[in-house]
């Protein structure tokens, strides 16, 4: 038997985007490739899912299902993400590039000494041979990536890259569970509790709409313009290294490359000038706006539009106009 | 406790990427060459539980080219004990299986109680090796951490946060186990003058794939499962509408052209 498997990431009994994105371009894949498409999730409950992952394309759906696999465990998940491959022998095994997926991936593929593209922006099978495309040097440069002989040949899909199609041709859909010979060691390291920050849910390298602040917000109070815009889009705030460095927001927000690597649809950047440090963290987005005081700033050369402008005045300006148009 | 620290000789992040000739690499000629920043938090984590304890080793190790050397030196001038180099051209080109499994060579007969690298190397960009270092050892891993508290005693434990979409986990795992850092995790510090005139006598062991019993099995690139067949410079981006002035007017034009131009919002 050979195709492609995808791991499908669920967190309390939902699928997450970035898993649909994973799954739809596994079945893209699996056409391309003439092959059939197999959906491993992993977790505790896994009911009602099944429908979803068969109308995105899933002809076979693996359910590893145990209590102890409610939180995320790296050995237990890699040990049923195993016996998934050792049980289908797929040429190809997919994982979105998730928290979750960046952390189980590289354990799999080292224990079947495969060869694993992380991050991708492409996936493509052509003449026989798959290549992957995916930013590297913080997306200053794009490496194609090829795989060698070893079997399945692995890769981890950015979040919002790939799209999930609003018609997809459904699959067959079979179901099984995945029976997994799990043991007391291979929850040596588990998670204990997942706290949500305070405050805003929204992770900015999930959303589709960011919302960044820079060195010109002088202080974390003036974040509050930046979290107005965000709101009124229905967006994530996100932040420079300046901005982080000094202490006006939390790590988790920075965007760049020593912090989150992201493609929204739309970035927002404002009072963000453009070090090359951020341009590197978001320069693959769809969209780029900036709003900065200073009209040589490096940011307008990459944005497709611009206000040379004081945000402060702004963003107030920008926030009534969106709310009118949504309104 | 033995610590074992694994870094890695990167660019500097301010780096202007230029295509080598080859078309599959960087021009490495007017590259800064630093230690990797998450390889540094992880350096500096390593030294603070090391001073808290009053006693216990700290072991870098890497895998690159003679240049990395000075990567190692810039960690023990920071206050690590000793260095291991693996420098052998059938490993330095390896793909991320073959560096973690050079990197496990070099750190196992260490016996460790702790190891730390950081969550990923800035420029390959992989995010592979850490948790691959822990599969080939076969212990427990918790990779992209903020905060780091390691127990002591016997059947000590340690508990950690790690950063995940909108949230943290807080992961608990047994000693030793392969922890991967990042940024928030401490405040790396800078090596004073005495500190780096100290690193000048610490030893550096280098090690070539036959003295870690790699013979044969590295497999460089050649044998790769995954490599980089080609590198290009993203495409360049075409000027954009750029507003001025009259700040109303410029607020409700950007608003209209991403509603109805882009199609955004």
């Amino acid at each position: 038997m050979a195709g492609v498997l995808v791991f499908a990431e669920q967190r309390d009994n939902k699928l997450k985007k970035p898993s649909l994105e994973t799954v739809s371009e596994g079945r893209r894949l699996a056409d391309a490739m003439k092959t059939d498409l197999s959906v491993l999730m992993i977790g505790d409950d896994l009911s009602g899912l099944e429908g979803e992952l068969a109308r995105l394309g899933a002809d076979r759906i693996l359910k590893a299902m145990e209590p102890r696999l409610r939180f995320y465990a790296p050995e237990a998940y890699a040990r049923a993400a195993e016996e998934a491959v050792r049980r289908l022998d797929p040429d190809v095994f997919l994982m979105p590039a998730s928290a979750m997926g960046k952390d189980l991936a590289p354990r799999v593929a080292a224990r079947f000494r495969a060869g694993l593209a992380s991050d991708c922006i492409s996936i493509s099978y052509e003449g026989g041979a798959l290549a992957a495309k995916r930013p590297v040097y913080s997306g200053k440069a794009i490496a194609t990536m090829a795989f060698g002989t070893v079997r399945p040949a692995m890769a981890t899909l950015r979040p919002n890259v790939f799209r999930v199609l609003a018609e997809p041709r459904p699959g067959k859909g079979t179901v099984e569970e995945l029976s997994v010979p799990f043991e007391e060691k291979h929850f040596r390291s588990r998670v204990t509790a997942v706290q949500a920050e305070s405050g805003s849910t929204l992770d900015v390298a999930e959303a589709d709409i960011v919302v960044s602040g820079g060195r010109a917000m002088q202080g974390s109070e003036n974040f509050k313009y930046i979290k107005m815009l965000a709101e009124a889009l229905g967006g994530a705030v996100g932040a420079s290294r300046a901005a982080v460095d000094a202490g006006w927001i939390d790590h988790q927000h920075q965007v760049g490359q020593t912090g989150k690597v992201i493609s929204p649809t739309l970035y927002i950047a404002c009072g963000i000038s453009g070090a090359i440090q951020h341009l590197a963290g978001m320069s693959s987005s769809k969209v780029i706006v900036a709003i900065n005081k200073d009209a040589e700033a490096p940011i307008f050369k990459l944005a497709d539009y611009g206000i040379v402008g004081d945000l402060y005045q702004v963003i107030p300006m920008l926030v009534e106009e969106i709310k009118r148009i949504k309104g | 406790m033995k610590i074992a620290v694994a870094i890695k000789q990167v660019p500097d992040t301010e780096t202007k990427i230029v295509i080598a000739a080859d078309g599959r690499s960087i021009d490495e000629s007017n590259v800064t060459w630093v230690v990797n920043p998450y390889d540094e938090f992880a350096v500096e984590e390593a030294l603070k539980i090391k001073e808290a304890r009053g006693t216990g080793e700290v072991v870098v190790a890497t895998v690159g080219p003679a240049r990395s050397a000075t990567a190692l030196r810039t960690c023990l001038a920071m206050g690590a004990d000793r260095g291991i180099h693996v420098n052998d051209p059938a490993i330095v080109a390896a793909d991320p299986v073959g560096l973690a499994s050079a990197l496990a060579a070099a750190i196992r007969p260490l016996q460790p109680d702790l190891i730390l690298t950081g969550q990923y190397s800035v420029g390959s960009d992989n995010r592979q090796v850490g948790v691959m270092l822990a599969e080939m050892l076969d212990l427990p891993h918790i990779s992209v951490v903020t905060k780091l508290e390691v127990g002591t005693g016997d059947a000590a434990r340690i508990v950690a946060h790690r950063e995940i979409e909108g949230a943290l986990e807080v992961v608990e795992a047994p000693l030793p186990c392969v922890v991967t850092a990042q940024k928030g995790l401490n405040e790396p510090r800078y090596a004073s003058l005495k500190g780096i005139m100290a690193a000048k006598k610490k030893p550096i062991e280098e090690k070539n794939a036959a003295a870690l019993g790699l013979e044969g099995t590295a497999r460089g690139e050649d044998g790769a499962a995954v490599r980089i067949a080609k590198l290009e410079l993203p495409p360049p981006k075409k000027g954009g509408t750029i507003l001025k002035d009259d700040m109303e007017k410029a607020a409700r034009e950007l608003v209209r052209l991403l509603h109805e131009e882009a199609k955004v919002i």
